[in-house]
């Protein structure tokens, strides 16, 4: 019989389960592209909607490639627990002797590499074809590296209220997108500064603890509400 | 006799305004294999469901060695291995990936033991097959390979026999009456006749009871 000992550490149980959710998202390799496929065609779109003259560009690059990032963070999370709630793997997790928050951070850990932190690395790119003003890069990264951390774990626990709902797609933005105003307008915010030339750090300082307060908090909500979901 | 290690008193049941069941206790000690039986409806799966902890809205009290299975909940769940209909096959993963995923939550086990259940269930040779490339009965055992590892005394499953061929099912009560041979308990449904060399006790719903 099994013995007290037998039973893998939190640690081992997340490592297996950041590794078998990335091993997924490479195999889906459709769910990595799309969101920057989507942030691409917006950011070409704009210029072609409203004129390429450099200064109206360059007036609305910040919240634009804010609000690119936000969208194409929101159109990707909708699937974070789908796949595993149908096949029954969500079921398993939750049956297992571990506790659901740490399996519920790797989890939610991949979606960010796949969505937030690839948008994060293409967001020069899309600023450059706004003609984003040369003080703004930093900021844009620092703040993008550390806004989408937040919009990943906030959408997964809309994600994860809607699980068992056929179309949770529309639902989830709107429970999720009042949570994603606070870091929309700091992270904006930040860039705007920059591209002043005015000091940035406050509002990076409040978008990094508003991400401290989601890696601690959002698994725990998101590990509630997927039991309830188990239990329907 | 033994102590009882599970215990079922007074559960009930109701759903969409009608009593499921009513005022099932029973108890069961290790060593033993139990099929719950009844009608289409009578609330089979409800039960299990109540068993493994998924589900908590029944009245009366679940016991494993003594305690509450929801007042204990982590320490209940590494004593028991739940099979439902959907078997946690993850269709992109492997055959291998698959189980490896469930042992990393579940138990340390070494590789060669995985490739090992997976050659029992008769998948060697599919290790690194992706699980979409399979057939339904393949998927099935490779949810069946976790038996054959697992250490776990409790088994609840629903339905194990499904999509499993005539030799799979034979292996399968083999493997049912092995684990009860060595101490462990199991609680499934079937409407498939069992032949376990060991004995076995059932356990009937009488189905939907009117108001």
């Amino acid at each position: 019989m099994l013995a007290e000992e037998q039973i893998p550490g939190a640690l081992q149980a997340c490592r297996g389960t950041f590794k078998r959710d990335l091993l997924l998202a490479m195999r889906r390799s459709g769910d990595i592209v799309n969101p920057l496929v989507f942030a691409l065609i917006v950011v070409t779109l704009f210029p072609l909607g409203i004129g390429p003259e450099k200064s109206t560009l360059t007036a609305i690059a910040p919240g634009l490639v804010w609000v690119v990032a936000l969208l194409a963070c929101l159109l990707s999370v909708d699937r974070v627990f789908r796949d595993d709630y149908l096949d029954g793997t969500l079921q398993q997790m939750l049956l297992s002797p571990q506790p659901s928050y740490f399996l519920v951070l790797a989890k939610v850990t991949v979606h960010w590499l796949v969505s937030g932190l690839a948008v994060t690395l293409v967001a020069p790119l899309l600023a450059l074809m706004l003609s984003l003003a040369g003080g703004g890069y930093l900021p844009l990264l620092v703040s993008l590296l550390l806004g989408t951390v937040s919009l990943s774990m906030i959408g997964a626990i809309g994600a994860a209220l809607t699980v068992g709902l056929k179309r949770g797609g529309v639902l989830v933005a709107l429970i999720v997108l009042p949570l994603y105003v606070p870091v929309l307008i700091f992270g904006a915010g930040a860039v705007e500064a920059g591209c002043q030339g005015l000091p940035y750090s406050g509002h990076l300082a409040i978008l990094a603890a508003l991400t401290l307060m989601a890696l601690v908090l959002a698994p725990l909500a998101i590990g509630g509400a997927l039991r309830i979901n188990m239990d329907d | 006799m033994s102590e009882p290690l599970l215990e079922v008193r007074a559960l009930g049941c109701e759903r969409d305004h009608r009593r499921l069941f009513e005022n099932i206790s029973f108890a069961a000690s290790a060593g033993e294999v139990v099929q719950l039986a009844g009608p289409n409806g009578s609330g089979k799966t409800t039960l299990l469901r109540f068993l493994a902890g998924i589900s908590q809205a029944f009245e009366g009290e679940i016991l494993w060695r003594g305690r509450d299975i929801n007042a204990a909940a982590i320490d209940y769940r590494g004593q028991m291995l739940f099979l439902g209909h959907a078997p946690a096959v993850t269709l992109n993963l492997t055959a291998l990936e698959n189980l490896q995923w469930y042992f990393a939550l579940n138990q340390q086990v070494s590789r060669a033991s995985l490739c090992a259940a997976l050659a029992d269930v008769g998948l060697a040779g599919y290790e690194e097959v992706p699980a979409y490339r399979m057939s339904a009965g393949q998927q099935r055992r490779i949810a069946l390979a976790r038996l054959r590892v697992s250490q776990v005394p409790l088994w609840i499953l629903d339905e194990p026999f499904t999509a499993i061929d005539r030799a799979g099912v034979v292996e399968l009560e083999g493997l049912l009456a092995e684990h009860a041979a060595r101490g462990g308990m199991v609680i499934l449904t079937t409407h498939h006749p069992l032949n376990l060399d060991t004995p076995y006790r059932r356990i009937e719903l009488e189905g939907a009871n009117a108001g």
